[in-house]
């Protein structure tokens, strides 16, 4: 579906057909009319606009007080621009009135938010960030997804302390003790990378189950981490590589989570001991004042307030290794140790529980990630799968984190199907729900990577919808 | 084509090791050379005693294990005093975690493998269908139970009440007593001890099945076509109207600017949205007013594991107690019993332990309450 192929500005006017801008401040036919003028050039929008100011509705009465985004003047023009607004006329606020900035108060529906009725509890349980609202690939800070599995804590930086010892004796020369003072004096590096639950999209298995892109792949975030490769503690401690090729990360919380991560892992330098976040420390919820990061693998295995390092000849079969984070197959084997998140993504704007306000362009655009390396390539879909095209890819690419892309798109009216496909280094391509489900059946809660789709309805209303 | 972070990559490594040959791999995760003889005195040994504090993980061959005993009886004891509250009394949880016993058999027990995984109809999985390792739910429940007193258990009550789950579950006979020594025989019994597999490509490592002879590759294989790849897409599931408001208004869930808005989910879809006004409603603080200083007391002493301001978890809503005691002259004494001394038949069997929290701590959540509980 190619720009060219959009049709025209209002055949008939059809009233009631597209819903009218939330702010009821003009009808169909006049948001109609304001994005047909601007797509027929400045000089002449003005032109018109003068003319309809003078000529009392010269465009058959269309044009009517102010759009929510470009304000049709009336009475020789918006009165957002003739009536000079407060902060035109006086003086505004002063420097530190807030020694940490918070986000305009006319975000404040920008929220993480817990899904109704998925946990019983607020302490085990999960709050999705708000990806339909967010630009780029930085998930600020206070907007990162929660998964707590009994509550989180604001630990004090000075008493916390990381451990790392062996499952035997001869398996760490000398385990040892670290304060947060000696981490951050070791070797620093930062890098972005993507985080996600094993469980994102997990209700989704089945059916369709929730509205909106925050609910459905919101158990997703990316941040610059800045840490020290653990691969430089443990060689501190002197282990033996040769025998010990497991670890076992363990939080000091109540539930003192604890994964198993692969030795491989940590001699490639990627895992990371990480205090820093989007250049602050990490967020009390997100694990502060340390947690491991493991790129590519499932949100789980970075365990948060880490206190210990324990390195191994064997797994561990952790309650998260054994009891959840195993995945059903239809055979009903359960698979153990699935840890990467394998390439995926998602058409976050427009998405589900959106209205478009009128037909015409728009920029889609999304993310796409993949736990085994860098994003090469998203192709975009607005006719459910049929026909694709390549997105434009955001750079810089870097491997392990979230990659935005967009898309240009007219739309005509009728009802289309917004899908993304994601292709990573490896040239795995992101699977369709019924490639996926033809391997692994629809009960296995973790690792949908499924491709999504959404509805975007003749009312312009987009509706979370899986194909058959 | 190299991206801002190659380039720091490759600065770091080119200045740690000068004259490394730039190849593509090396600034991936580089790793900075400081090290060794550099680093010395960062860090100090760890005590025995400290590592005995701390390193209580217990694996499937059970290294880690300690020496310790309990019975099946004794372990009754326990749950009832400590685990029914939150698992039922039957293991079989009351609504609010899953449940932990259930949907195995005595062939299951034969075999090792549950055959009700199979049942697509079966409505859910409780732990001992899953569990293939003895060792996580002993791990476990001293690690991290009971939920809001988490590592309080003693070593024997840990052997005991794995024994008792395992005996609801049928696992394990009524005179069992469960110990170091006798971990195997019971693992042995397991109904899922082979319902595991490991032959997959995503573990992060040499594939724990084959070793990394071969690598094990990615079980979906998908192509991507460009071009009139799919039949006539088919919408095949989504949510019906009746669940169109079941997440709140969409409306105040999307930013007030921007290329699309939020649908007004509170009108029938195609109805025209409500005016909306400037400044959309912020989200609900969850702690203001009049229980700014009840709330953190209510966390500290996890009371709200039990209870929640508007809704039932295991005990009643703080909402429900304030208004059945709104009438009462002498609720703030009342309540403040209540809290300190537990009780049970007021508001279900389920009883609510006594709460060792200061008289003062107590008499504030009292007064809240009788102030109406107001968020």
């Amino acid at each position: 579906m190619q720009a060219d192929d959009r049709t025209g500005p209002p055949e008939g006017g059809l009233p009631g057909r597209l819903l009218k801008a939330p702010e009821n401040f003009i009808d169909a036919a006049g948001v109609r009319t304001v994005f047909a003028e601007a797509k027929q050039g400045r000089r002449d929008f003005i032109r018109r606009a003068f003319a309809s100011a003078v000529g009392a509705g010269a465009a058959g009465g269309a044009v009517v007080a102010q759009a929510q985004s470009n304000p049709v003047p009336t009475e020789g023009g918006d009165p957002n621009i003739l009536e000079l607004p407060e902060h035109s006329r006086n003086l505004g606020q002063g420097v530190a009135s807030e020694g940490y900035g918070k986000p305009s108060k006319y975000e404040s529906n920008v929220q993480r938010r817990p899904s109704p009725g998925l946990t019983q509890t607020t302490q085990s349980s999960v709050s999705f960030a708000p990806l339909q609202s967010l630009f780029g690939i930085v998930t600020p800070s206070g907007l990162h997804f929660e998964r707590h599995h009994q509550g989180w804590w604001d630990v004090d930086p000075s008493k916390h302390r990381l451990m790392v010892n062996g499952s035997d004796e001869k398996m760490v020369k000398t385990p040892k003790v670290f304060t947060l003072d000696e981490i951050m004096r070791l070797p620093a590096v930062s890098r972005f990378h993507f985080i996600e639950c094993g469980a994102n999209s997990g209700m989704e298995w089945g059916n369709v189950a929730v509205p909106t892109v925050q609910y459905s792949h919101g158990m997703l975030s990316c941040s610059e981490f800045t840490g020290v490769p653990l691969k430089i503690v443990l060689d501190l401690c002197g282990v033996d590589y040769k025998r010990g090729r497991y670890v076992l990360a363990e939080g000091a919380d109540g539930s003192s989570m604890t994964r198993t991560i692969p030795m491989e892992m940590i001699e490639s330098g990627e895992v990371l001991l990480a205090y820093g976040q989007n250049g602050e420390m990490l967020r009390p919820e997100n694990g502060y004042p340390l947690r491991l990061v493991v790129p590519g693998v499932q949100g789980v295995s970075w365990v948060k307030y880490l206190r210990r390092i324990e390195v191994g000849d064997a797994p561990y079969a952790a309650k998260d290794e054994a009891v959840h984070y195993i995945d059903l197959m239809p055979g009903g084997l359960h698979r153990q140790y699935t840890s990467i998140q394998e390439c995926k993504s998602v058409v976050t704007t427009p998405s589900g529980g959106q209205v478009l306000l009128d037909k015409g362009f728009y920029n889609i655009s999304g993310l796409a990630w993949s736990g085994r390396g860098r994003v090469a390539k998203v192709d975009v879909s607005v006719d459910g799968g049929r026909n694709w095209r390549p997105a434009r890819i955001e750079g810089p690419v870097q491997t392990k984190a979230l990659t935005r892309f967009n898309i240009d798109w007219v739309w005509d009216g009728r009802p289309a199907i917004i899908q993304s496909r994601a292709t990573d280094e490896t040239g795995y391509v992101q699977p369709s729900y019924k490639q996926l489900r033809a391997v692994r059946g629809k009960r296995s809660i973790y690792h949908n990577n499924a491709i999504q789709s959404w509805l975007v309805q003749e009312s312009g209303e987009v509706k979370n919808v899986q194909l058959s | 084509m190299f991206s801002s972070r190659e380039w720091t990559g490759l600065r770091s490594a080119a200045l740690a090791l000068a004259g490394l040959t730039l190849g593509a791999a090396v600034w991936a995760q580089a790793i900075p050379k400081e090290g060794g003889a550099a680093l010395a005195g960062i860090g100090r040994p760890a005590t025995a005693k400290e590592i005995a504090a701390w390193d209580i993980d217990v694996r499937p061959d059970f290294k880690g294990l300690p020496k310790g005993s309990g019975s099946v009886a004794q372990g009754m004891d326990v749950w009832e005093g400590k685990c029914a509250q939150c698992h039922g009394i039957f293991g079989e949880s009351n609504e609010v975690f899953s449940p932990l016993v259930g949907g195995t058999t005595a062939d299951d027990v034969k075999t090792g493998k549950v055959a009700r995984l199979l049942d697509e109809a079966y409505p859910g999985r409780t732990t001992l269908m899953k569990v293939a390792s003895i060792s996580t739910l002993w791990d476990y429940i001293h690690r991290a139970m009971p939920w809001n007193a988490p590592k309080s258990l003693k070593v024997d009550e840990v052997y005991a009440v794995t024994a008792y789950l395992l005996n609801m579950g049928g696992v394990l006979p009524d005179n069992f007593v469960l110990s170091d020594r006798t971990m195997a025989e019971a693992q042995a019994r397991l109904p899922n001890r082979n319902g595991m597999t490991l032959d997959h490509g995503m573990w992060p490592g040499k594939s724990l099945k084959t070793g990394g002879k071969p690598e094990l590759r990615p079980d979906v294989k998908a192509v991507a076509c460009m071009k009139d790849c799919e039949a006539e897409p088919k919408v095949g599931s989504f949510l019906p109207d009746f669940a169109r408001n079941a997440h709140g208004n969409l409306a105040e869930q999307n930013r007030i600017v921007g290329a699309q808005h939020g649908v007004d989910t509170t009108r029938p879809a195609g109805a025209a949205p409500a005016p909306v006004v400037a400044a959309a409603p912020a989200a609900k603080a969850v702690e203001a007013g009049g229980s700014a200083a009840v709330m953190p007391l209510l966390q500290k002493n996890a009371c709200m594991a039990c209870h929640g301001v508007d809704n039932k978890i295991v005990g009643p809503a703080y909402r429900d107690v304030a208004k059945k005691y709104s009438g009462r002259a002498d609720a703030v004494a009342y309540l403040t019993g209540k809290i300190k001394a537990g009780g049970s038949g007021v508001w279900g069997a389920v009883p609510m332990p006594a709460q060792a929290l200061p008289e003062a701590d107590a008499r504030l959540i009292a007064q809240w309450l009788a102030d109406g509980a107001k968020k």
